[in-house]
């Protein structure tokens, strides 16, 4: 601990909260010193993000009938029930789900509500509210922040075509940009990042910490809290098991404690045989228009049954090949499927063909908060193959029974946290909707499985389950698999080729057990010497 | 791609202007006269239409209880005539009872529309058919029954107050405003000149006061320029006499509504309006980033009623005549309907689109009977032919929004794509 001053800027006591009839925290409680980094780490749906949003009063927990227990900010009790409150006790948060206003520039999210103002004549008559936004303000003092920060992006870009990465950053720009910050919530801030990147944000955590601000950190990766916490807390069902300081435990010790057994590892069975000649899917000089994500020309050729990474910085492009793929952004150049042309910008022709797709975007595209586990899962394959559906002479009703077995089969295998099938995705922890979408690509048995960042905010032990399903139908089935991720470790564990992106480009087409520096190069975009 | 890209999003006004241009011809009726109609009613109209702006910028989609804000509007007017008021008196208070009840309408509206979040647009159709129940119970029943005066246009039975109320003491009171001499109603040609004049002479010292004279600066003179330059060459001209003797240009209602703009235009830019900006695209960020989003849209209605009854003052002071039972009802939907024509959507909804919109509405409205006597010999097909376009761009608008909000969960999981750019009408 840097700070050993005897208040700590935030406790947490005996807090427990309630969703109804299931209790997702009971009796927690922590301490936070001030410039204290404080890891929060625990199974999807242990809690986290619910203890977090406590804390920043988000009106979830307001409509859900509030929380038990008590919280103290600077040792005075505060009943925070709105994030205007918290923000004004000066608790930042970055959410786990981004918190951006998608048609405002970088500048305006960053500055948003806290705006710089110019009085008028008419503020002056009719309340503070009228006073005049100064725009220029905005733009030099927000520019100013990014350039703190270390990253390379412009505060006029829109948010909306920004690559998530860079969404990542914006957010942690707007929370450095507040003055009065005391207690620094981030909720997984590194779940899309490279591993360049997210060392820039730990880089920044690290310096937050040294001006004395305390930081909560609430990640999936174990690495990263050996890297830059004082204390680790590993929640479990709701419950601290054990707040210790993380230089007395080791990582495989904090797995064990978040999980509570043994942790499943077992290793990506490696592929035996070769395998088939046979081409699966070409493309000639493919040109995706993804904001952010721009794709300038590439020709690939995937052989069936493989499974093909696609890796390379946020921006650069790797992401807007699979949705080029799908058909989701305007896409020119030539894709065939298994020797058959693909029309291009349809996602109807593309699901025809039976290519699925994990977004990784799951926000805004992965799936319909409000419907239930079940009705997600088993949606695209209605709408696809007409799957799910009874007959009932010329009728045609949905087989609510068929729904409900394929959602507990997915359940189990998954590990879905939930109340039961009928449980809207929306309600479900990050981690858990995360597995959401990648049950219901795989539920339309496709030929060509597309899925980027599938592991994103999934912890340690459902990330293996989930990396072993793939590799698994892959084996099995002979599902060609399109594997795009910011995780390198992840892509050298999973794939046969992996093809570096940089400025919309592929570099480099390399095998999984080229070195770093190798690796390292060629995200840069420099072509390693033949 | 970009010009059709511009085409693909300006594909309603550029099919409407269309539908226009080919009515002028079919209906052969001289541009002129035209074109004086439509200068009438989008004298009558635009400040009603602008009342939209504000609340669709702030989420709430088309605020169809601007009907609310009519019936305050009505109701000044009413009072004024009761009151024997006449001229610009009579408007000034009529504004000023109109602003209160606005405020105090467009409060309980904005606390009924926060209640029920996600269904704004059918809350406050229903919120329009409900006051009208209140409203018809104030003048059937309340004045004269409860309320005793004796006053012309109170129905013979001393109960209730007449359908149709003349106007005529204060009609045109605004148009026909004259301050030291100048203003009323001008040919087209010296109103031209005037306005380019005056927007040639605002910007000229919004860009001294700045210190900024840009490139765009440099074109909005040189155009506001042109405009004089061209009125002076075709005033003298005798092919042009009709168009001098028959189009009039309020000044007056004309420089209102040029401020009503600028205020809306400058309101975006406070701080209540960027807020209002940040909960119409994303009502949980805002909330999460400390915004107050309840109290937020309550203003938002609130000065939309009020514009709403102030522009049906102004509606009325134009006509002359209050249907004061019935005056109310349309408004929301041909407002709603006119705005959507000038290139609109429920997300997105700016003054070029009242404007354009107002126009080839009114356009529309004015050729479509004499177009369908000439193609069908028969005027009530126009008449049909304008209901269906205003309610169909309507229907076709809400389906679009629908479609768009609860695809853009579901479709998604098929693998399409839901389009950044917010819905536009068509
Ligand atoms: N609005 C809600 N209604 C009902 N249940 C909810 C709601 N929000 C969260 N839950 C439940 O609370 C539990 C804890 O969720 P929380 O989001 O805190 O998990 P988490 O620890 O952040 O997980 P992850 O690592 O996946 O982000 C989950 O089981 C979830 O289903
Ligand atoms: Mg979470």
């Amino acid at each position: 601990m840097k700070n050993t001053a005897a208040t700590p800027v935030l406790s947490i006591c005996n807090v427990g909260k309630a969703f109804g009839e299931n209790w997702v925290l009971s009796d927690v409680s922590l301490d936070i010193m001030p410039g204290e980094i404080h890891a929060i780490c625990g199974e999807n749906g242990a809690g986290k993000s619910t203890l977090m949003n406590i804390l920043f009063g988000m009106p979830v927990i307001q409509s859900t009938g509030g929380y038990t227990g008590k919280i103290l900010i600077d040792g005075e009790e505060q009943k925070i029930t709105s994030p205007e409150q918290a923000i004004a006790k000066g608790i930042g948060m970055v959410h786990q789900e981004f918190m951006l206003v998608p048609g405002f520039t970088v500048g305006e999210n960053i500055k948003l509500n806290r705006e710089p103002l110019l009085s008028s004549l008419a503020s002056r008559i009719f309340g503070s509210r009228l006073k005049k936004v100064d725009f220029a303000k905005i733009s030099s003092e927000s520019q100013h922040t990014l350039n703190r920060l270390g990253v390379e992006m412009q505060e006029s870009s829109m948010i909306e075509t920004l690559p998530v990465g860079y969404m990542q950053f914006a957010e942690i720009a707007r929370e450095i940009d507040k003055e009065n910050t005391k207690v620094l919530i981030l909720d997984e801030p590194t779940a899309v990042l490279t591993e360049s990147e997210a060392e820039l944000v730990l880089n920044i955590v690290q310096h937050l910490s040294d001006m004395g601000i305390a930081v909560v950190l609430i990640t999936h990766r174990i690495q990263d809290i050996k890297q830059v916490a004082d204390t680790v807390t590993v929640l479990r069902d709701g419950k601290n098991v054990r707040t210790v300081a993380v230089k007395d435990i080791s990582e495989g010790e904090i797995a064990q404690l978040m999980v509570g057994r043994d942790l499943d590892l077992t290793a990506i069975e490696k592929r035996s045989g070769e395998l088939s000649g046979e081409i699966a899917l070409t493309t000639k000089n493919l040109v995706v228009d993804m904001p952010g994500e721009q794709v300038n020309g590439v020709d690939l050729e995937i052989r069936k049954g493989e499974i093909f990474g696609i890796g390379g910085l946020a921006g650069q492009g790797k992401v807007g090949i699979a949705n080029g793929l799908m058909g989701n952004y305007p896409t020119e150049g030539e894709i065939s499927v298994f020797g058959k042309p693909l029309k291009l910008n349809s996602p109807k022709d593309s699901i025809a063909a039976k290519l699925a797709f994990v977004s990784e975007d799951r926000r805004r595209m992965g799936f319909a908060p409000n419907l239930s586990i079940g009705e997600n899962i088993a949606a695209p394959s209605m709408v696809a193959h007409n799957r799910f559906f009874k007959k009932f002479g010329f009728f045609e009703q949905v087989d609510e029974k068929a729904v409900r077995e394929t959602a507990e089969k997915n359940i189990q295998e998954f590990q879905i946290k939930c109340t039961g099938p009928d449980q809207p995705v929306g309600t479900l922890s990050g981690g858990n909707q995360q597995k959401v979408c990648v049950a219901s690509a795989l539920e339309l048995s496709p030929d060509i499985l597309l899925v980027s960042e599938p592991t994103r905010g999934i912890d340690v032990g459902a990330k293996n389950t989930v990396l072993n399903t793939i590799s698994q139908i892959n084996r099995e089935k002979g599902v060609t698999v399109i594997f795009t991720s910011s995780e390198l470790a992840e892509l050298r564990q999973m794939c046969d080729r992996i093809a570096i992106v940089s400025q919309g480009k592929i570099v480099e087409i390399m095998k999984p057990d080229a070195s770093d520096e190798e690796f390292g190069l060629a995200m840069s975009g420099e072509r390693r010497e033949a | 791609m970009k010009i059709k890209r511009f085409l693909m999003s300006n594909a309603v006004p550029i099919l409407f202007a269309f539908l226009c241009i080919a009515g002028i011809r079919l209906s052969g009726t001289p541009i002129a006269t035209i074109l004086s109609d439509v200068v009438n009613r989008f004298d009558r109209n635009i400040l009603l239409v602008l009342s939209l702006i504000i609340p669709v910028t702030c989420g709430l989609g088309m605020n169809f209880g601007i009907v609310l804000g009519a019936m305050c509007g009505q109701m000044g007017l009413v009072f004024v005539t009761l009151m024997n008021l006449t001229g610009m008196t009579a408007i000034l208070a009529a504004a000023l009872i109109g602003l209160v009840t606005a405020v105090i309408c467009g409060i309980l509206a904005g606390k009924l529309l926060n209640r029920t979040k996600g269904q704004e647009m059918i809350t406050s159709m229903i919120v329009g058919y409900f006051s009208n129940g209140i409203y018809q119970f104030i003048f059937l029943f309340l004045i004269g029954g409860v309320i005793h005066i004796s006053h012309k246009i109170i129905l013979s039975g001393g109960v209730g107050i007449k359908n149709t109320i003349d106007l005529s003491h204060l009609q045109y009171s605004l148009d026909n405003l004259k301050i030291f001499g100048l203003g009323g109603k001008v040919d087209v040609f010296t109103g031209i000149i005037f306005f380019a004049v005056f927007f040639a002479a605002c910007m000229t010292i919004s860009a001294l006061r700045n210190r900024k004279f840009d490139r765009n600066y440099i074109i909005r003179t040189a155009i506001c320029a042109v405009f004089v330059v061209a009125s002076l060459i075709m005033t003298g001209q005798e092919r042009f006499m009709m168009a001098k003797m028959l189009i009039r240009i309020p000044i007056p209602s004309f420089l209102l509504v040029t401020f009503f703009c600028w205020l809306i235009t400058w309101f975006m830019k406070t701080k209540l309006g960027q807020d209002m900006r940040a909960i119409g695209h994303d009502r949980d960020v805002a909330l999460a980033s400390g915004i107050k989003v309840d109290q937020t849209r309550i203003i938002a209605v609130v000065i939309s009623t009020v514009l709403a009854a102030w522009g049906q003052i102004m509606f009325y002071q134009n006509l002359g005549t209050v249907d004061a039972y019935y005056g109310h009802e349309k408004v929301g939907t041909f407002c709603v309907a006119a705005i959507l024509i000038g290139g609109a959507s429920v997300k997105k909804a700016n003054i070029g689109h009242a404007i354009l919109g107002t126009i080839l509405f009114h356009l529309l409205y004015n050729v479509s009977p004499l177009a369908s006597q000439k193609l069908f010999n028969d005027s009530m097909v126009g008449g049909y032919f304008r209901m269906t376009i205003c309610y169909g761009v309507i229907a076709v608008a809400l389906m679009l929004h629908v479609w768009e909000s609860r695809n853009s969960g579901l479709k998604e999981k098929r693998g399409e794509k839901k389009s950044g750019k917010p819905a536009k009408a068509l």
